[in-house]
C-alpha cells in the first residue's frame, strides 16, 4: 500500500503545495478583517501564522522519519514544507512589529534583547533566513555536502521556535494555544 | 458614602445602548459618517476616552473558572447560577455572618463608574461599571481595630465551572487588598456593566473593580471577603511570584519579565489599533499615589 501511495506522490506536481499552503494566510487575513478573529485579532493573528509556521517546520523534520520508519517518501515535497513554514515565520514576524508593536523600534529593540523568548524567536528567524536562502536546486549543487551540513540548522531552529512558543505563555506549563493541528 | 469620586467621564460620554449594540455594525457601513456626525458628541468622551461597547467587554475575558481561552467565558458562563447568591464575611468585622446579596445591596447605592481597566497581559478597556464603593459595604459590617488587609474569594463550583475540573490554578481564586486600598473611594463593588445586571462572564453577580491595578486584581463571582492583619495569598503571586505579585499597580515603569508594560493596546480598534502609553496606575495617579508614598514599586510590584 505504501509503495502504491509512494507511486502516486512521485507524480504529483510540487508548486499546488504552495498555493494550498498559503490558503490558511488569506483566510486568517479575511477573518481579521471581518471580524472573524475576535474584537482583539491582532494577537489572534500573531498567533495562528506563529501556529502555522512551526506546524509546516515540523513536517519538514518529520520527512526523514517517515521515510526511514514508515517507507513514506515525501522528500519531493520537503522544500515546500520548509519555504511554507518560513513563510509564515516571515508573516508572523511582520505581524508583530507592524500591527502589534506599531513599528515602535524603541520598544522594539528592547524587546528583542530583554525578553528571552523574543530573542530566541529572533534567532530561530536568523537561522532560518539561510536556509531559505539556499534552498534552490542550484544552491544545493553547488554547495554539496556543505548544503547538508548548512541545512542541520533546521532541527536548532525548529527547536528554539518551539521554545518561544511555549516561553510566551502567560501562565507557564499549562497551555491555552495548543500547536496540534487538531486542537 | 456613594458619590465621593466624581467620573472624569460622565454619563453623556457612555455609548447610549441602542448605539452600542450596533454601532459595529454603524461604523462599518456608510451609515457610520451619518451616524458620527449626528451623535458624534454623545459616541465620543471628551478627553477621547471611549467606553468599549458591550460586545468588547463581554467577549473577552480572562475567567479561568470557565477555560483560559479569552471566549472560553463568554461561551461556558451561561452554565452559572447567581440566584440564589451569598457572601460569608468573616475575620476582623464586628458583624460576620452569611450575606445574601439582596442583603449585601441594602440600603447602597448604585452608581456609574466609568473606569479603565489594564490588563497584566498589556490590553486595556474602559468599562461604564454599576455599583457600590466597598469601604460601604466594609463600614457596614464594622471593620474592627487591628485589620488590615482584605481578602477575597471566587466561587468554587466546578459542575457549573468547566475550568475548575482541572488544576489549572489552585481553586479557589483568590485576591487580596491592603486595608486602605479596599477602602479607597475608587474601590469598586460592581454588579452590572452599561446597566445591565453583571454578566456571568464578567463576575455576576458581583466582582471586585480596582481601576489602578492589574486586572487580575479586580477579583470576579466572590462568594467570601475576610478582614486579616496578615497580607492574604493572591492566586497568580502563589503561581508565579516572580511575575506577578500582591499590590500589581498598573505601573509602566516596571516590566513584566517577560513583556513590556510599557505600552498597551486597546482592544476593540481591530488589526490596524497599534499601542498607546499605559499610565502610572492606569491614570489614577493622582488618587492614589499617596497610598504607596516611600515605597519602592519595583520592589512591590
Amino acid at each position: 500500500m505504501i509503495d502504491q501511495l509512494n507511486k502516486t506522490l512521485r507524480r504529483l506536481p510540487e508548486w499546488p503545495l504552495y498555493i494550498l499552503g498559503f490558503v490558511p494566510a488569506v483566510w486568517l487575513l479575511w477573518l481579521g478583517v471581518n471580524g472573524g478573529l475576535g474584537v482583539e485579532p491582532i494577537k489572534a493573528l500573531e498567533h495562528e501564522l506563529g501556529v502555522l509556521a512551526l506546524q509546516f517546520l515540523l513536517a519538514t523534520l518529520l520527512v526523514t522519519p517517515l521515510r526511514r520508519y514508515a517507507g513514506l517518501n515525501l522528500l519531493k515535497f520537503r522544500r515546500a514544507f520548509g519555504l511554507l513554514g518560513f513563510g509564515y515565520v516571515c508573516l508572523h514576524l511582520l505581524t508583530w512589529l507592524a500591527l502589534d508593536m506599531a513599528f515602535l523600534w524603541p520598544q522594539i529593540a528592547e524587546d528583542i534583547v530583554e525578553r528571552p523568548y523574543i530573542t530566541i524567536g529572533m534567532a530561530a528567524f536568523l537561522m532560518l533566513l539561510p536556509l531559505a536562502l539556499t534552498s534552490t536546486k542550484a544552491a544545493i549543487r553547488r554547495m554539496g555536502l556543505r548544503w547538508h551540513k548548512l541545512h542541520r540548522l533546521s532541527y536548532l531552529a525548529v527547536v528554539m521556535g518551539g521554545i518561544h512558543f511555549v516561553m510566551q505563555e502567560r501562565s507557564g506549563p499549562f497551555s491555552r494555544w495548543s500547536i496540534w493541528p487538531w486542537r | 458614602m456613594a458619590y465621593r469620586w466624581k467620573n472624569t467621564l460622565t454619563q453623556a460620554d457612555v455609548t447610549p445602548k441602542g448605539l452600542f449594540l450596533n454601532r459595529r455594525q454603524l461604523m462599518a457601513g456608510a451609515g457610520a459618517m451619518m451616524g458620527a456626525g449626528l451623535l458624534g458628541g454623545q459616541v465620543r468622551a471628551q478627553d477621547g476616552l471611549e467606553p468599549n461597547s458591550f460586545e468588547d467587554i463581554t467577549s473577552y475575558n480572562n475567567f479561568y473558572e470557565f477555560g483560559t481561552s479569552k471566549t472560553d467565558p463568554a461561551a461556558n458562563a451561561h452554565m452559572l447560577t447567581t440566584d440564589p447568591w451569598q457572601i460569608e464575611i468573616d475575620g476582623m468585622v464586628d458583624n460576620p455572618g452569611v450575606y445574601s446579596l439582596a442583603e449585601i445591596l441594602e440600603g447602597q447605592t448604585i452608581e456609574e463608574r466609568i473606569y479603565r481597566l489594564r490588563c497584566v497581559e498589556a490590553w486595556s478597556m474602559v468599562v461604564p461599571w454599576n455599583g457600590f464603593e466597598l469601604a460601604d459595604l466594609l463600614t457596614r459590617v464594622g471593620v474592627q481595630d487591628g485589620a488590615q488587609y482584605v481578602a477575597f474569594e471566587t466561587l468554587v463550583r466546578p459542575e457549573e465551572m468547566p475550568g475548575q475540573r482541572r488544576q489549572i490554578l489552585e481553586w479557589p481564586y483568590r485576591e487580596g487588598l491592603r486595608l486602605d486600598e479596599a477602602m479607597h473611594p475608587l474601590t469598586l463593588m460592581a454588579t452590572g456593566i452599561y446597566g445591565e445586571p453583571m454578566p456571568n462572564q464578567n463576575g455576576a453577580p458581583i466582582r471586585l473593580v480596582v481601576p489602578w491595578k492589574y486586572g487580575f486584581k479586580s477579583i470576579k463571582s466572590i462568594v467570601r471577603i475576610t478582614l486579616t492583619d496578615e497580607q492574604p495569598p493572591n492566586t497568580w503571586n502563589q503561581i508565579l511570584p516572580n511575575e506577578y505579585g500582591f499590590y500589581s499597580n498598573v505601573n509602566p515603569n516596571v516590566d513584566h519579565p517577560r513583556w513590556s508594560q510599557a505600552t498597551e493596546r486597546r482592544v476593540g480598534g481591530g488589526l490596524f489599533a497599534g499601542r498607546e502609553p499605559t499610565l502610572m496606575f492606569n491614570g489614577y495617579e493622582e488618587e492614589v499615589a499617596s497610598l504607596y508614598d516611600g515605597m519602592d514599586l519595583a520592589e512591590f510590584f
